[in-house]
């Protein structure tokens, strides 16, 4: 069966037909094309598909597409301002926070919301909410130092 | 100042990190058609019959494919095996199964389809007759008599019988020794894990006859080359392999699979692009896995303290094909490692491998190395306890000391630098080692019997890593030469490009190459480029892994840059009327040696060189230069971790608690990236020493295939790792570099098991074996713990 849908994507309205089990995630990947949200597995167990859904970090694999419906949506491509990088993606770039960069969309759609819901997150906090992201090439050691570095350059000083 | 040994920031990261980054299953083409594979469910079976006709009819299906079909088309339609051994069974592995089963995960049917949804619609109508059989997955019991036979030509499932050393030498230092120490180990199985499943885009341009494959790939030149003397036998200059983004390999994503092929002959047949991606299930159950040995190891030592002879007995599981570069593994990646830092004059290594109803092994980080380290190192504890001695005393007795180099081990390797005492003591100290056993014996001592046990455990690797010359790799079995390809090009106005015969899939070859270039060249890193991972724009190369690429890899751009700045030395003499000999390349500028100011800036011969107004004679126009580098050995990368784990008596639960690493690699071409590979490396070892393992059942079932059973280290499992380094450069590469990628995946096992059998041991239980479960670490408490 098919229905239609009304989105918006990093700040742009769509209207689309979609099949009802289309994930999410295919449908950002597929018919948007925004291929930088990723698929890591099929479990929900990995946060390579990561965005921000009405002010959520939602693992898009975990939704259908027409549960989306109406949904104001920011993936890894509508995170930077303007080309000005946002701080969590600077703070990676910084602090060598990815190796193969598969996870890391992922990882700092996770990151930016964990460091705007806790600005003040210690290293076990910081620990505990990327929990539900995994990546096999850093150990998470420079992810954790991004994290801390892009909470620390957001804080007030 | 030259950016050589800093750490700039990475060029790769900008696309990575704004969602830009291409990996395999982002591109997508007009046309394109969906392939899902029909996997066999079995460890072992019968197949009488597959019938597709009701997944043929399916709505949006184009085509299903078997191996009948395959066959008829007349391709060779095989997974070759690239590494020999002496009296080794090579069984055929084709692309699709056909009478027989022997893994769950061997595809026996493709459905391709208009979209994802028809193909996997279609997949579950294809009806395949299976007739399970007897499994074995245990290499132990694959050998026993009586056991199911996986390949009529192997008896008793044996792969080959390997060994190195000599026996009995070892026999009689076992015999004459003070004191003996002897363990059984298991080195689990892990998968490896790469983020990015697998996955293959193929084009097919009937007109011309010509496959475009874009596909994950950490070596895309071996794999067009096996797509053309064993899969498909297109001829090799008809396939393109473009390996683009990839997100992380561990070895997995060097080997041929059936898949990449069964979907480029697909797109051949159906003359229709196709895609095929794994899910992390599929991948799980058909990228080769890692390690799997079953040993017998032991030590002896004399009474001094001194090691007199070291011997394992190994089974190793190769699964139920040998793969790919998998002969190599539980072979000459380890038993060549049994010396570890340590000089023993008797050593003796044998291997069993077996097959058996399991996805095939071949190399995962490490590729052998690991499972040597492992052995040698819990038997460095266990021989310590055995002589009395604490185990950094008993390792201080026994390394190879700095003037013994080049040490010949009694494994055929031969060192070329060394000196382990520095990095050992820095560990140490780093760690606070006295403290550590101070906060012990505190503990044990606390009358109240509720502390936490602290265990303490080090680990002194040694690995090899950019193995080679050709010639001894040649006679050790490979088919393949294990040098690397560089071709620097100079444009006219004086910037670079380089193309890599490495693959990078995480490295950061693009900005640890671009360093290389700009600290021979004296330009900035930014008129440099960096292309790997397209066999239409690179020459050929052997690609990255077993942590090539800056000793091999980068050694063969310096030496192309060499021949650059050789002719630009000709070209400069020339201009310049001064002797070649007296010309000078320094600060981007060809300098007569002794004439201030008689110069000639790198732009304005460059210029020359394509201008070709005025040349030398003997010059050809142009400024680029290919080399292929043969390294003369391997190099020896090697250091101490130090692991500290704390343990509940009463739950058995396990926590890291600290984790120290001093590395030397040589000299370090950007820290930041060196770094970047420890610590990841260490997250890769700490899992498969603490949670990692697939499992299958006695029927060949994987019971751990997916996130859900399968225990991936986490962030919150893991702790901030304290690093540190030496630095004694490779003698016999332009960079003396030696290669840091499989470092912590090395050390780490190790590490953790001597500190949970260090804490065990405390208290008078038995060492365990990994992944160290809470429930295994209780089962040892309650059995022995006092
Ligand atoms: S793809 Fe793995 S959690 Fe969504
Ligand atoms: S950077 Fe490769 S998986 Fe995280």
């Amino acid at each position: 069966m098919r229905v239609t849908i009304s989105v918006e994507v990093n700040g742009t309205k769509h209207e689309r037909e979609v099949e009802t089990r289309t994930l999410l995630v295919h449908f950002l990947r597929e018919d948007l094309g925004l291929t930088g949200t990723h698929v890591g597995c099929e479990t929900s167990l990995c946060g390579a598909c990561t965005i921000h859904m009405d002010g959520l970090a939602v693992k898009s694999c975990t939704q259908l597409a027409v549960q989306a419906d109406g949904a104001k949506i920011t993936t890894i491509e509508g995170l930077a301002d303007n080309g000005n990088l946002h701080p969590m993606q600077q703070a990676f770039w910084d602090e060598h926070g990815l190796q193969c960069g598969y996870c890391t969309p992922g990882m700092i759609m996770a990151a930016t919301k964990l460091v705007e819901d806790n600005p003040q997150a210690t290293e076990r906090e910081i620990r505990e909410g990327l929990k539900g992201n995994l990546c096999r090439c850093t150990g998470y050691h420079n992810i954790v130092k991004a994290v801390a570095a892009a909470a620390k350059a957001g804080a007030p000083s | 100042m030259s950016v050589l040994g800093t750490s700039i920031k990475r060029r790769e990261d900008p696309a990575l990190i704004t969602g830009k980054g291409k990996f395999t299953d982002d591109f997508s083409v007009p046309g394109m058609l969906h392939a899902v594979m029909v996997r066999s469910p079995h460890g072992h079976a019968k197949v009488n019959n597959i019938d597709s006709s009701a997944a043929a009819q399916a709505q949006g299906v184009v085509a299903v494919f078997t191996a009948t079909e395959l066959e008829a088309t007349g391709i060779p339609g095989v997974i070759p095996t690239v590494w020999l051994l002496p009296g080794i069974k090579t069984p055929a592995h084709t692309l699709f199964a056909t009478d027989r089963v022997r893994y769950v995960g061997h595809p026996v049917a493709v459905v391709v389809a208009e979209t994802i949804h028809a193909a996997h619609d279609a997949a579950i109508l294809v009806e395949v007759d299976y007739e399970p059989l007897p499994a074995v997955v245990d290499p132990k019991a694959a050998v026993a008599d009586g056991a199911p036979q996986i390949w009529d030509e192997a008896p008793n499932n044996i792969a080959f019988d390997w060994e190195l050393g000599d026996k009995d030498a070892t026999d009689v230092a076992f015999a004459a020794a003070a004191t003996t120490a002897t363990l059984e180990l298991r080195n689990n199985r892990i998968l490896p894990h790469a983020i990015e499943p697998r996955a293959a885009l193929a084009q097919w341009d009937a007109e011309n006859g010509k496959l475009t494959l874009t596909m994950t790939s950490q070596n895309p030149h071996v794999h067009r080359l096996l797509m053309t003397i064993a899969s498909l036998g297109l001829p090799e200059h008809k396939i393109r392999v473009i390996a683009p983004e990839v997100g992380g390999g561990f070895g997995s994503k060097i080997h041929h699979y059936a898949d990449e092929a069964i979907t480029a002959w697909c797109a051949m047949q159906t003359r229709r692009p196709v895609k095929w991606t794994a899910t992390r299930s599929e991948t799980n159950m058909t990228d080769a896995h890692g390690r799997d040995h079953w040993s017998t190891a032991g030590i002896a030592i004399d009474a001094d303290g001194k090691i007199v002879g070291l011997r394992i007995d190994t089974h190793a599981a190769m699964g139920a094909y040998i793969s790919t570069f998998a002969p190599a593994v539980p072979t000459w990646l380890y038993g060549t490692l049994f010396s570890g830092q340590y000089d023993i004059p008797a050593i003796h290594v044998h291997v069993l491998a077996t097959f058996t109803n399991t996805a095939p092994v071949d190399a995962v980080r490490g590729s052998g190395r690991p499972e040597a380290a492992y052995a040698v190192e819990r038997l460095m504890d266990a021989g310590a306890a055995a002589a009395g001695l604490d185990p950094v005393e008993f390792r201080r007795r026994n390394f190879i000391q700095p003037d013994a180099f080049p040490y010949q081990t009694q494994v055929a390797l031969a060192y070329d630098s060394g000196n382990y005492l520095p990095a050992l003591e820095k560990a140490l100290a780093a760690a606070d080692y006295d403290a550590l056993r101070a906060d012990q014996a505190k503990r044990l001592a606390d009358s109240s019997g509720n502390a936490k046990l602290l265990g303490i455990g080090l680990s002194s690797y040694i690995e090899a890593c950019g193995i080679a010359p050709s010639a001894v790799v040649g006679s050790l079995g490979a088919q393949a030469g294990l040098w690397e390809s560089a071709k620097v090009r100079v444009h006219p106005s004086g910037s670079v490009t380089v193309y890599t015969g490495s693959c990078a899939h995480g490295q950061g070859h693009a900005t640890t190459f671009s360093q290389i270039v700009s600290d021979r060249l004296g330009i900035d890193v930014d008129q440099i480029d960096v292309i790997h991972g397209d066999t239409e724009e690179v020459q050929f190369g052997m690609g990255t892994y077993g942590s090539r690429s800056a000793a091999v890899g980068g050694s063969a751009i310096v030496k192309s840059l060499d021949k650059v700045i050789a002719k630009g030395k000709k070209i400069a003499a020339h201009l310049l009327e001064a002797a070649v000999d007296d010309i000078e390349f320094e600060d981007s500028e060809f300098k007569v040696k002794g004439s201030p100011g008689q110069s000639k800036a790198w732009g304005d011969v460059v210029l020359a060189a394509y201008l070709a107004h005025n040349l030398p004679e003997d010059v050809e126009p142009g400024l680029e230069e290919t080399s292929f580098y043969d390294p003369a050995n391997f190099t020896y990368p090697f250091g101490t971790h130090i692991a500290v784990v704390e343990i509940d008596r009463e739950t058995g639960e396990i926590e890291l608690l600290r984790y120290v690493a001093v590395d030397d690699c040589g000299n370090q071409i950007n820290p930041m990236i060196v770094e970047g590979q420890v610590h990841g490396g260490i997250a890769h070892g700490l899992g498969q020493a603490l949670w990692e393992e697939a499992v299958y059942d006695e029927s060949g079932q994987l019971l751990s295939g997916t996130l859900l059973d399968y225990a991936l280290p986490r962030a919150h499992q893991l702790v901030s790792f304290e690093l540190d380094h030496t630095v004694t450069p490779c003698p016999h590469n332009p960079l003396g570099v030696k290669g840091i990628g499989e470092a912590g995946a090395i050390a780490a096992p190790a590490a953790v098991a001597n500190a949970v059998s260090d804490a065990l041991i405390s208290v008078g239980a038995e060492p365990i074996d990994m992944p160290f479960t809470p429930e295994k670490i209780w089962r040892a408490l309650q059995e022995g713990g006092t």
